[in-house]
């Protein structure tokens, strides 16, 4: 279709060159900053609001944390990247009665039924989270792989709170995202949601139903 | 896909006008997001810089597109997303169905996506024996019912839950009749990851895409987009050739812009960005990412300095959700992919002016559509500019079918109109005429019947104002 292609671009170029707009001035978010310990109050705030849940941990001892919550919850299943010092640390620390330890470390053609229809949890890292309205920054790679923060009905996040930024653009300036991406990126604010029916929020609709959210205190 | 159709937007808009019971779910699901969306922006100062940032950026970004559009390709293609172009949404179509074919793909999972609407590409689809499921729960719901979005954000908003209830239970296999909203969602969320597990193919939308990363931008709260292009083995963009921008913090304002306009959330519950296939080492997500860009008139619109401004739109349904027409006669009504204010601008320039001038009249001008634009669209204007390009064939004008909405019998009224304002005398004896003759004209009268069916006829004043005011000793009347 490169003929289509020379064709559109042909017509673009062909525009009488714009009147210079106006260069986009970003004082209105640039301004927006709050004090490390008021970044974690707003975070929890935004994402309580549309029902994230959140677990408070120390740096030693959140694996165990997370492991007295999935007793907790009865859940039977969590699936989790090996390869992570996080993921490391949450082996190393699981109790070894508890629930299965699964760890996501296949090609996802060989246990996509397993994972869409048994594992009951999926645990990752984040990047960070976004304070002025809520938010977790993930980037999932061959660590922690797309799925595991999507297909298991309960995911579990770890959120340091000292990686908490003010705002979406301060983060993607920090983290350098204006000149590289990984193949995906995202921000997730609370489990998957949809008003579609009379506007009437439900939660669980085809992501996770639940997202709890581990805070480790810096 | 509605060129070829009639479309009769009097008839339509009559019809739903009749319909109690779809004006009362648009009136209330209107008053709702209209609540949300002031909840959201309470401070005028901080909504009044973040539009003007937000549409700085459209127009900048539109001021450099065909620079953009080359660098978005050129870095997509270095991230292993594979670019194609389309001129015609015929041309998309049968792209779409090629990546397919090749692969051997019968089904074929859809997040959201309009531009896919704008294709008609489940009809094609279907033509040609493959299956497309939408999997947003708004879409997943009017294709059910074989209809087609009423609102470019919520589909399915013409339908209260009673009436989901009883499709639900008369589409899904083995589904219980309820009217609870978490039930329906469930029965839905059974079907659809079933079908994502299955799918051979996933298909979405684009919101932004990034020309420095090579990154296509999709704003959620589902979860539905995310499975439609990380779990099936090939993942197929379609987008409007204007989405694109030159950086990610670009994005930052359009992004709280969007989503705070359209639902009245402070975020979504995902903002995704893919910039490439399943990379080395990666153990899931697809094996090959497509990107369709398609141009669908949209060219032409840019050629327009003043009409280029419909391009800045990011899609957020404001407009529509504040507009007393849309409120009154619901989506259906306007016949067209995109209804509402952006509809009655975007559907004639891209459709034709001659087949849809009479959007160009589905407004009152009121301009309650450009006080909530966050990319400050003149919409109003442009549906001024449209009916004049409906009327005349204006030199330098790209708009289709331009000039041929003109009617004779029209043309000669407003002559005659034009004459006789020019004449003092002749508009003198008309004015006199008018005032005396109003009463004798029956309430009942041709063209005086469309106001007096449900309203009484109004009462001239004997005297006009030129005449009281001449009594009055008033000089130069």
């Amino acid at each position: 279709m490169s003929e289509a292609r020379a064709a559109i671009l042909g017509r673009l170029r062909r525009a009488a060159p714009m009147a210079d707009a106006p260069a986009p001035d970003f004082t209105t978010l640039q301004v927006r900053r709050w004090e490390p310990a008021e970044r974690l109050v707003k975070l929890r705030q935004g994402m309580a609001l549309v029902k994230a849940e959140f677990l408070e941990a120390g740096p030693e001892d959140w694996p165990r944390v997370v492991a007295d919550f999935v007793v907790r919850e009865g859940l039977t299943s969590l699936l989790y990247g090996p390869d992570t010092a996080e993921g490391r640390a949450l082996a190393a620390a699981w109790p070894a009665a508890g629930p299965r330890l699964v760890p996501y470390d296949r090609p996802v053609e060989a246990f996509k039924t397993e994972l869409f229809q048994d594992l009951q949890a999926g645990f990752t890292t984040t990047l960070g989270g976004i304070a002025e309205t809520g938010g977790l920054l993930l980037t999932p790679g061959p660590a922690e792989p797309r799925l595991l923060s999507l297909v298991p009905p309960v995911h579990i996040a770890l959120l340091r709170a000292d990686r908490i930024f003010d705002t979406l653009w301060q983060a993607i300036r920090s983290l350098g995202w204006n000149q590289r991406l990984p193949p995906n990126a995202l921000v997730i604010s609370g489990p998957s949601k949809t008003a579609d029916i009379e506007q009437t929020l439900a939660y669980g609709v085809h992501g996770p139903k639940r997202l709890i959210v581990c805070v480790v205190a810096s | 896909m509605h060129g070829d159709l009639e479309v009769d937007f009097l008839a339509s808009s009559t019809r739903a006008l009749a319909n109690p019971q779809l004006r009362t779910n648009f009136r209330r699901a209107m008053d709702g997001l209209m609540a949300k969306r002031a909840n959201l922006f309470k401070d005028p100062a901080e909504w009044a810089e973040l539009r003007a940032l937000g549409a700085a950026v459209r127009a900048q970004s539109l001021a450099r597109l065909p620079e953009l559009l080359d660098r978005l390709e050129a870095n997509c293609t270095r991230n292993g997303i594979q670019v194609h172009w389309a001129e015609t949404t015929d041309q998309a179509n049968h792209l779409v169905l090629k990546l397919l074919q090749d692969r051997g793909a019968r089904t074929l999972v859809k997040g959201k996506s309009m531009v896919s609407e704008e294709m008609g590409l489940n009809a094609f689809l279907a033509d040609h024996g493959i299956e497309a499921l939408e999997s947003d729960l708004g879409e997943y719901i009017i294709q059910l019912d074989d209809e087609t979005p009423s609102h470019i954000i919520m589909p399915a908003i013409h339908k209260n839950k009673d009436q989901i209830a009883r499709l639900f239970s008369e589409k899904i296999k083995h589904a219980q009749y309820t009217e609870e909203v978490d039930e329906l969602t469930a029965m839905a969320r059974a079907v659809l990851r079933q079908k994502f597990l299955e799918a051979d193919a996933g298909l979405s939308g684009v919101n932004f895409a990034v020309a420095d990363t090579g990154t296509l931008c999709l704003v959620e709260n589902e979860g539905n987009g995310r499975m439609s292009t990380h779990v099936p083995p090939v993942h197929i963009a379609v987008m409007g050739l204007e989405k694109v921008v030159a950086t990610l913090e670009d994005v930052a304002p359009l992004y709280s812009l969007l989503t705070r306009s359209a639902t009245g959330q402070a975020i979504t519950t995902y903002f995704n960005l893919i910039s490439g296939p399943r990379g080395p080492g990666e153990l899931d997500g697809p094996r090959e990412v497509h990107l369709v860009i398609l141009d669908h008139n949209r060219s032409n619109i840019y050629q327009d300095a003043e009409l280029q401004a419909t391009l800045r739109c990011i899609r957020c349904g404001a407009c529509m959700n504040h507009c007393p027409v849309y409120t009154r006669i619901g989506g259906h009504a306007y016949e067209a992919v995109y209804p509402g204010p952006i509809g009655a601008i975007l559907t004639p320039q891209m459709e034709g002016v001659g087949v849809r001038h009479d959007l160009t009249h589905a407004s009152s001008l009121c301009s309650a559509c450009v006080e909530v634009c966050p990319v400050q669209i003149p919409i109003a204007r442009l549906l001024v500019r449209l009916r004049r390009e409906a009327t005349h064939a204006l030199p330098e004008s790209l708009v289709e079918g331009r000039g041929s909405g003109r009617s004779a019998l029209e043309s000669l009224l407003w002559s005659a109109w034009a004459w006789a304002m020019g004449h003092p005398s002749v508009y003198r004896l008309s004015a006199w005429c008018a005032t005396r003759g109003w009463g004798l004209l029956p309430a009942g009268a041709p063209v005086l019947r469309a106001w007096t069916r449900t309203r009484t006829k109004p009462k001239a004043a004997r005297r006009g104002l030129q005449e009281l005011a001449r009594a009055k000793g008033v000089p130069h009347v």
